[in-house]
């Protein structure tokens, strides 16, 4: 009921946000040009990239060190390999991202929402599957050997509550009481104590895969719009005000758990502030400029994925980042053109961040891995929708990757006992192989009985 | 009975200020020393027992100056809910709207109408202090919650477990806590019957329990068998012997961040089973020793907002707080899910960020030296005088000493060597900066 208006209307709040942060207010009325240092306006207000540094010189005015923990960070491990974890929220449909357009089952199950064969790119791996047209892009990456797809992906006894299905992928078993996520216990075993940056939600909100008992991790929304401007206050005043953030973080909490909570965020925060100084916005010019074009629109998701592109080339460190794509997936009705329009936007922004890694020469860096909580209902409902199911559809994207289906189609002959898909993967044996053959650590340490799980291949 | 704890330390201006917040949205202005002079008791009672309701304060308006409309513009049931955190005189009550709003979070997302949202928050309000088994009877026929839980899809030929799960796993019971799956499908054949009509321009509408759609069979909850009604699966959760200590155990959460020792969870669980009644419970952990000893809290986002406004005595007056308050993680009337908000997770470096843009927001019309060709007040070139002003302007918070040396030691720094035109236009700038980041410290994100 009344989805679309919600989702613009919460867009529209968020960019409302986003503007109210934007870049620095106009300059005070009244205030006098720093006479006789030939500096024009902007050249004063700037903090960005060291040039408050140039302006003011004495080293009384530096602002707090930021650039040390981030140097060696990168120079420690140039080369290291990153995963991006983009989730299709709500379930996607199994169903219509590879349609079994050559089963006659499929037509029976859904009267109304089966995909004619032919109305998408052929799955070259078996003749059955039809990709959804919307998902051409990741067909046409799939064809260059740079997909792994995983047609029915899942775990025994399904749960077919977006919470709790949700929550097993974020920490990584099916264990409800679980609160630190399997990407952020992988950061509290490798992670550095001075680094947010690490692990970087892309989101309005940390993404709960990311949590983690100890190491610092971020969220920010936009790279280039992360900054603490306030009313009233300019110039050298405002960068020790932003610095002074970090100060008031660094003072003991004296053991109490919600001061802690409150200073690891402040101190958090203006690290990373620091860390994102080279993509603020100066001058007016973009901060972000991609050699390929992304999906034009209001949209987060391109613009997040460009931003993404851009921090990797400029050598900040990163190890794990997360991410929802946009559109929603949790279609108990109006699911054709609801699908529709949220896959497309997925599949082309992630096609053009591809295209954009290899012009950067990053691509062999970069892991991205699709996922989503479970899959739906192989019946489709009365409402020209699907209800919730079980096994649903991943894919692993990136130059690295073996090109080869993970697990295969589970058929439509033989449902659960719900009339759900079956799962021929799990996808905790895939999250072992990533952190083994990606990350290059002991899956058995962060994924509880990892070795029951048998592994994928996912690498080349 | 076991008795509950009682705190016999010093009630002065700290403790007071604490019990406002926890109980509350912060002190007003003067409002911490008077509840101090009341005593302990004579503050708690004030609280639980307070006169009719006495608006403090400018009315609520949009940025345009017009009256609020909740029940149709977008937002402005946010506002007007935001509005009355501010401005009541009853500030218990009003906390204990937003609890019960997160005990048995309900979604606009999910409900579709304003009109019904605010309905479900005068039931939630009718009952903030009262009895629990009541509460539970009305929300369980509460048009909102009957859309978003799926009640009117409850039928007999086609029983809905959205409720019935819900009623035991979130509301009475806690996980798997004295019951089974066999009891939520039993309890979704008891709660069948009710439905509405659906009308063009109205959308639904006429909620009613309609016989017909009640499975009127026997039905085995709990052990028990009977043909049970609605009614009795409500009831049948308030009075199963595993409800008082998932109750006692989530309201004090609310309160208190660490868990009660067994004494006072026993006290408190005797002293709810003798009614189901919320007061008496309450102002035994109001009165408890862990609430003025114990750990801090994380104020959630709302909480703050409205703090800030009563500290600096400002009304609701832009609708700028719809979107500042989603930023920082908490929409009113739109929880994430049917669990509420998580209270663990409050603070993240973006949730900072729109906590920064809540507290400027909050200082935009007290801030100096920013009227148009106008000249503000002049700031002394004092950094005591500035972080002493700073925390007037915020009604004298209490805060740590090592956070108030930061705050003059930034002070100092950047008006050290502030001669020539920065002699006169420094200090207001470094004032500007002293208040918001008073109001962004650890110190006051926590109470």
């Amino acid at each position: 009921m009344g989805c679309c208006n919600e989702h613009s209307r919460s867009e529209m709040l968020r960019r409302g946000l986003a503007e109210a942060g934007r870049g620095l207010p106009a300059i005070e009325p009244g205030m006098p040009m720093p006479a006789g240092t030939g500096l024009d306006r902007r050249t004063f207000l700037a903090r960005g990239a060291g040039l408050a540094l140039a302006v003011y010189g004495g080293a009384a005015l530096l602002p707090q060190v930021f650039d040390e923990g981030i140097a060696a960070a990168a120079a420690a491990s140039p080369q290291q390999k990153v995963l991006v974890s983009i989730f299709l929220d709500g379930g996607a449909d199994a169903l219509s991202l590879l349609a079994p357009t050559g089963d006659p089952l499929y037509r029976q199950l859904r009267p109304r929402l089966a995909l004619a064969a032919g109305s998408g790119p052929a799955f070259a791996e078996d003749p059955i599957l039809t990709w959804h047209p919307s998902l051409a892009p990741l067909a046409q990456l799939h064809g260059e050997g740079k997909v792994n797809v995983m047609p029915g992906i899942g775990y025994d006894h399904p749960n077919q509550s977006h919470f709790t299905s949700r929550h097993f992928w974020e920490v990584g078993a099916a264990d409800e009481r679980l609160t630190t996520g399997w990407l952020g216990r992988y950061l509290d075993r490798v992670g550095k104590p001075d680094n947010p940056l690490q692990g970087l939600s892309l989101d309005w909100s940390l993404q709960p895969s990311l949590a983690t008992a100890r190491m610092p991790v971020a969220a920010v929304d936009a790279p280039d719009r992360y900054d603490f401007w306030a009313r009233g206050v300019w110039g050298e005043v405002s960068d020790r005000m932003v610095d002074t953030i970090g100060r008031l973080g660094a003072i003991s909490a004296h053991g109490d758990a919600a001061l802690e909570a409150a200073s690891d965020a402040a101190r958090q925060s203006a690290r990373l502030y620091d860390q994102l100084t080279p993509f603020r916005p100066k001058d007016d010019r973009k901060s972000i400029v991609s050699p390929v074009a992304y999906p034009d629109g209001d949209d987060a998701f391109p613009r997040r994925l460009a931003g993404l592109a851009a921090m990797l080339a400029a050598g900040l460190p990163l190890r794990v980042v997360a991410l929802s794509a946009p559109g929603g997936y949790d279609t108990h009705d109006n699911q054709a053109q609801d699908l529709a329009d949220g896959l497309k936007l997925t599949a082309d922004s992630l096609l053009a961040f591809q295209r954009d890694l290899e012009a950067r020469g990053l691509a062999d860096r970069v892991l991205v891995h699709v996922w989503t909580e479970f899959g739906r209902r192989a019946k489709e409902n009365g409402s020209g929708g699907t209800d919730h199911g079980a096994a649903g559809t991943g894919f692993l994207i990136g130059s690295q990757v073996a090109g080869q289906m993970i697990g295969e189609f589970p058929g439509l002959a033989k449902l659960d006992d719900d009339g759900n898909l079956r799962a021929t993967a799990d996808f905790r044996g895939l999250y072992g192989a990533i952190l083994e053959d990606w990350l290059g650590t002991d899956a058995d340490a962060i994924i509880p009985g990892a070795r029951t799980f048998s592994r994928p291949k996912i690498l080349r | 009975m076991a008795a509950v704890p009682l705190y016999t330390g010093t009630f002065g201006h700290a403790e007071a200020e604490r019990l406002l917040w926890r109980a509350g949205f912060g002190p007003r202005r003067g409002q911490a020393a008077r509840l101090a002079s009341l005593g302990l008791d004579g503050a708690v009672r004030s609280l639980t027992h307070p006169p009719g309701e006495r608006w403090v304060g400018p009315r609520p308006r949009d940025e345009k100056g017009r009256p609020l409309a909740p029940a149709d513009a977008w937002g402005h049931d946010q506002l007007w809910w935001l509005d009355r955190m501010v401005r009541t005189s009853r500030p218990l009550v009003e906390r204990m709207t937003l609890v019960w709003h997160d005990w048995f979070a309900t979604s606009d997302a999910g409900v579709g109408s304003q009109k019904l949202m605010l309905a479900q928050n005068r039931l939630l309000r009718r009952y903030a202090l009262g009895s629990f088994d009541r509460l539970l009877v009305s929300i369980t026929a509460n048009p909102a919650m009957l859309i978003w839980l799926s009640g009117t899809d409850n039928r007999k030929d086609a029983p809905n477990e959205n409720y019935g799960r819900e009623l035991m796993e979130l509301f009475t019971l806690g996980e798997g806590n004295g019951y089974t799956e066999r009891d939520v499908r039993e309890q979704a054949r008891a709660l069948t019957g009710w439905t509405s009509t659906w009308k063009r321009g109205k959308g639904q509408t006429d909620f009613r329990f309609d016989t017909k759609r009640h499975d009127t069979g026997m039905k085995t909850v709990f052990g028990k068998k009977g043909d049970f009604s609605w009614r009795d699966s409500a009831s049948m959760c308030v009075h199963h012997p595993k409800h008082a200590p998932f109750f006692v155990r989530k309201l004090w959460s609310y309160f208190i961040p660490e868990p009660p020792d067994a004494g006072t969870q026993a006290g408190l669980e005797a002293l709810y089973r003798q009614g189901f009644e919320v007061r008496p419970v309450l102002e035994a952990i109001l009165q408890h020793p862990a609430l003025y000893s114990g750990p801090r809290m994380v104020k959630p986002p709302v909480v703050y907002i409205a703090g800030l406004l009563r500290g600096l005595n400002r009304g609701i007056d832009t609708s700028a707080w719809v979107w500042l308050s989603d930023g920082a993680g908490q929409r009113l009337f739109n929880p994430p899910n049917v669990a509420g908000w998580d209270d663990s997770r409050w603070l993240d470096t973006n949730a900072f960020r729109g906590r920064w843009y809540i507290a400027n927001t909050a200082l935009e019309k007290v801030t100096l030296g920013d009227r148009k060709g106008k000249k503000g007040p002049k700031v002394p070139n004092d950094p005591e005088a500035i972080v002493n002003g700073a925390l007037a302007v915020l009604g004298n918070p209490t805060i740590r000493p090592e956070t108030h040396r930061e705050l003059l030691a930034f002070a100092r720094a950047s008006l050290k060597g502030a001669t020539g035109w920065k002699a006169e236009s420094y200090p207001p700038l470094v004032a500007n900066a002293v208040r918001q980041l008073l109001a962004v410290s650890p110190d006051l994100q926590t109470s």
